[in-house]
């Protein structure tokens, strides 16, 4: 940090500025370009641990930094995509994914909306199926006692012409 | 001045109390008088919270440092208009203005309802005002905004300055008129299974209510978006946070329910689907307000996290979702569908629409909640996040692109699915084309943009088709169209538009990320960009840090931007302010970050594709609600004198 000839008060607020990093940094870039696409690919299913609901690709955390470059480091070791998420689940635990595994009790969470899809669209079918063989009902429904009371107010008055 | 709102408050509690027990008991043993004191009660209850929300701006305004709230949430130096967005930029404020908003929905019920039958207006009022008491009880004895300090400090802690932003001052009140509005609709939900009774007349009734407030959720859920998308310094417009998914919900349910409300206005089919409907739609809305203000589920927006508040607002939900299902279980069997319609019809379609938008909403819901699910019942800690409902949701939102447009075009009762097909064939080709065009067009074989495209441009052509084939193929007619179809077409052209500016923004953003030494250029897609300078400077309450970039294309200047990077000081807190320059077809988003060891900077420049059509299609969408609406208003009051006789008929 250069704060050589600025005044104090100018000094302070550069402290301050250099706190948070902005999410990713230049100097994480990777050369290879494919190489840090599967980085950033992998960055934005990652959740940044200590923020609120996050992941590391967007984060200003410190700890967010350390796991980017920690994933482009395991790639540059010619870790396969999956070698690394298995690297950093091993350490934090599945909680770290943004995406939820499709297995064990996460099935209920995946397969939800299908299934409840088909069931909604069976559903529908019988219910369509029976409206459209349904007759008009057998009984209209009747009048309220205040609706009777209106139409015999209406039906009663003079007409208007 | 503070007193007074303080009391004004309790006397809204004890009035919405009133309002609660008086026109309902009327209403069960037939006392008119005892029915119609709601509406007097109802004007009451609003005008004395309105005096306990005046009281309250006052309060922020004059920098009223005994309350507490105001020490929190304000500073003298902040500038006016966040003065008064910081009413409800915290939990306590927002809370008042979210009963505030309650409390005129009831009393727009009260003034504007004279055509209702007598004991449905009566049960409605009892029913928003057992809501307002409830929460009331939840503002003075959890929530209390008038709490006073013993010693007043000298100045507040400042509002959190992401919060201080145009676009968010007026985001949280948009939102609450969207949540809140769609109380009318359980409201009414409420009253007709008490009263045993749902027909065409009550879901004309509902329907300008929900409208209302889906139109307010629209709007206000773009606002929070575009915010993001400026404010947060990496173009991001939606994470599929738990405070987005509570407002997308009701959202989606609201959306749902204008549908099905047609269906029960035009048809007297699917009544006690619409009821529920109804109930969901609001107890989504009470969720959400659960979600934000308990933060039972971490997310970025917690900015209220209170566990007791949470115990006493799932109390709040229990007693409302609860008592309205269960009074839904014991009534709905009771009513009886009336109109026959075949499988292919406009019935059968707006089913599919009710079906999809429902398992979306469901889709949406198990994901927020799912992290805390998976803890309680198998103690795993997960995550649920952006790639889930990226998957999980959008082929829900593909299908229903797919199929609205020959949904809309279906006649009612009975059709020909060929017949109705035909006239897309254009719409469908062009729509093809489009998406093949965008294919040939990018570089990479991803399949999001031609797709979104594609669709999109299906929906915008369909909407197009509809209005055409209603004005009978001819140019003329379509003027004389009524508003509705006019609102309809619009509304589905708008969601077109937004899925081309989601699916073109995540499919062909241009990112770069460099440290740029002053003077030096790089290259942006077709673009070249200078950083010409970087400036100290001093804002109302914050410092800055504003760099001067110069973006041009083949040498001539597009545009001189400023990105800018500020420091509040009273809340030690850095923001990101980005530069954009916005465009019909695409936005160039430059950020500035910080100083880098070798004398340069670092920033961070995007140029993303379409990415205003995401807005502008939600406006599109809001401004179609408002035309329908427009329309229905004329419609409620034919149909209110029309009611009576047009009973016995059908």
């Amino acid at each position: 940090m250069r704060m050589r000839g600025l005044r104090l008060i100018l000094a302070v607020f550069l402290l301050a500025f250099a706190l948070p990093a902005l999410a990713v940094q230049p100097d994480e870039v990777l050369k290879d370009p494919a190489l840090e696409a599967r980085a950033r690919a992998l960055s934005e299913i990652v959740r940044c641990p200590v923020c609120q609901g996050e992941n590391i690709d967007d984060s200003n955390a410190g700890i967010a930094r350390d796991l980017r470059l920690l994933i482009r480091e395991r790639l540059m070791k010619g870790d396969s995509d999956d070698e690394v998420i298995a690297y950093l689940t091993d350490r934090y635990g599945d909680f770290i994914l943004f995406r939820p595994r499709v297995s064990g009790p996460n099935l209920i969470l995946w397969g939800a909306g299908p299934v409840l899809l088909l069931v909604a669209l069976l559903g529908a079918f019988l219910y369509i199926r029976r409206r459209s063989s349904a007759g008009p009902p057998a009984v209209e429904a009747p009048l309220t006692r205040e609706e009777q009371e209106r139409l015999e107010a209406l039906t009663s008055a003079p007409p208007m012409e | 001045m503070t007193e007074l709102g303080h009391f004004s408050l309790s006397l809204a509690l004890a009035i919405a109390i009133l309002q609660a027990t008086i026109p309902l008991i009327g209403a069960q043993t037939g006392r008119r008088r005892w029915m119609e004191f709601g509406t007097p009660l109802a004007l009451a209850q609003f005008v004395a919270i309105a005096v306990s929300f005046a009281a309250l701006t006052h309060a922020f305004i004059t920098s009223d440092f005994s309350l507490r709230v105001v020490v929190q949430n304000s500073h003298s130096m902040k500038p006016m208009l966040y003065k008064i967005a910081g009413v409800w930029g915290n939990h306590e404020g927002s809370m008042l203005l979210w009963v505030l908003i309650l409390a005129a929905f009831g009393a727009a019920l009260a003034l504007f309802g004279q055509g209702l039958p007598v004991a449905l207006k009566a049960r409605a009022l009892a029913v928003q005002a057992l809501i307002g008491v409830a929460f009331l009880a939840f503002i003075l004895f959890t929530s209390n905004p008038f709490d006073r300090l013993a010693v007043p400090p000298f100045d507040g802690r400042d509002l959190n300055p992401l919060l201080q932003d145009p676009g968010l001052a007026f985001h949280p009140p948009f939102l609450y008129f969207g949540y809140v509005g769609l109380s009318m609709s359980y409201s009414f939900a409420i009253a007709a299974l008490i009263g045993g009774r749902v027909d065409a007349a009550w879901a004309r009734w509902v329907r300008p209510w929900t409208l209302a407030a889906w139109i307010f959720l629209t709007i206000g859920i773009a606002m929070g978006s575009w915010w993001a998308y400026y404010e947060l310094g990496w173009g991001g417009f939606w994470f599929w946070d738990p405070v987005e998914n509570a407002s997308f919900m009701p959202w989606l349910l609201a959306a749902a329910l204008l549908h099905s409300a047609i269906v029960v206005e035009k048809r007297e089919a699917l009544k006690s689907w619409t009821i529920l409907l109804a109930i969901l739609a609001f107890g989504f809305s009470l969720i959400g307000t659960f979600i934000v203000r308990s933060g039972v589920i971490t997310s970025v927006h917690a900015f209220a996290n209170d566990p007791e508040r949470g115990v006493f607002i799932l109390g709040i939900l229990a007693l409302l979702i609860g008592g309205g299902l269960t009074l839904f279980a014991i009534r709905a069997p009771g009513m009886q569908a009336r109109g026959v319609f075949g499988v292919v019809s406009r019935e059968s379609a707006l089913i599919v629409n009710n079906i999809l938008l429902a398992v979306a909403a469901f889709v949406v819901f198990i994901g927020t909640l799912w992290p805390l699910f998976a803890e309680l019942a198998f103690n795993d800690k997960i995550s649920v996040g952006a790639p889930f409902f990226d998957r999980a949701f959008t082929p829900f939102f593909v299908i229903l692109a797919l199929v609205l447009p020959f949904g809309a075009i279906l006649p009612w009762k009975r059709g020909k699915l060929r017949t109705a097909a035909r006239p897309l064939m254009g719409a469908a080709a062009l729509a093809v084309a489009l998406g093949a065009l965008a294919f040939a067009m990018q570089t990479g074989r991803s399949a999001l943009g031609p797709v979104g495209m594609a669709l999109g441009a299906w929906l915008v052509l369909g909407a197009m088709t509809d209005l055409w084939l209603r004005a009978g193929r001819t140019p003329a007619r379509l003027a004389r169209l009524p508003r509705s179809d006019w609102g309809k077409a619009a509304a589905h052209a708008g969601l077109g538009i937004v899925i081309i500016g989601v699916s073109g923004v995540m499919a062909w953003t241009v990112e770069d990320i460099r440290t740029v030494k002053v003077g030096e250029s790089f290259p942006l897609g077709q673009y070249e960009v200078t950083l010409d300078g970087v400036e100290n400077g001093r804002g109302p309450n914050y410092s800055t840090r504003m760099a001067t970039m110069t973006v041009r294309e083949a040498g001539a200047v597009v545009a001189v931007l400023h990105p800018e990077k500020r420091f509040y000081p009273v809340q030690s807190m850095p923001t990101t302010e980005a530069a954009i320059q916005q465009g019909l077809f695409r936005d160039i988003y430059l950020t500035l970050g910080d100083h880098q060891d070798d004398g340069g900077w670092a920033v961070r420049s995007y140029v993303k594709p379409f990415t205003n059509w995401i807005w502008a299609g939600a406006l599109l969408m809001g401004f179609g609600g408002l035309l329908s609406l427009s329309d229905r208003r004329l419609r409620i009051g034919a149909a209110a004198r029309r009611v009576p006789a047009a009973q016995p008929a059908e």
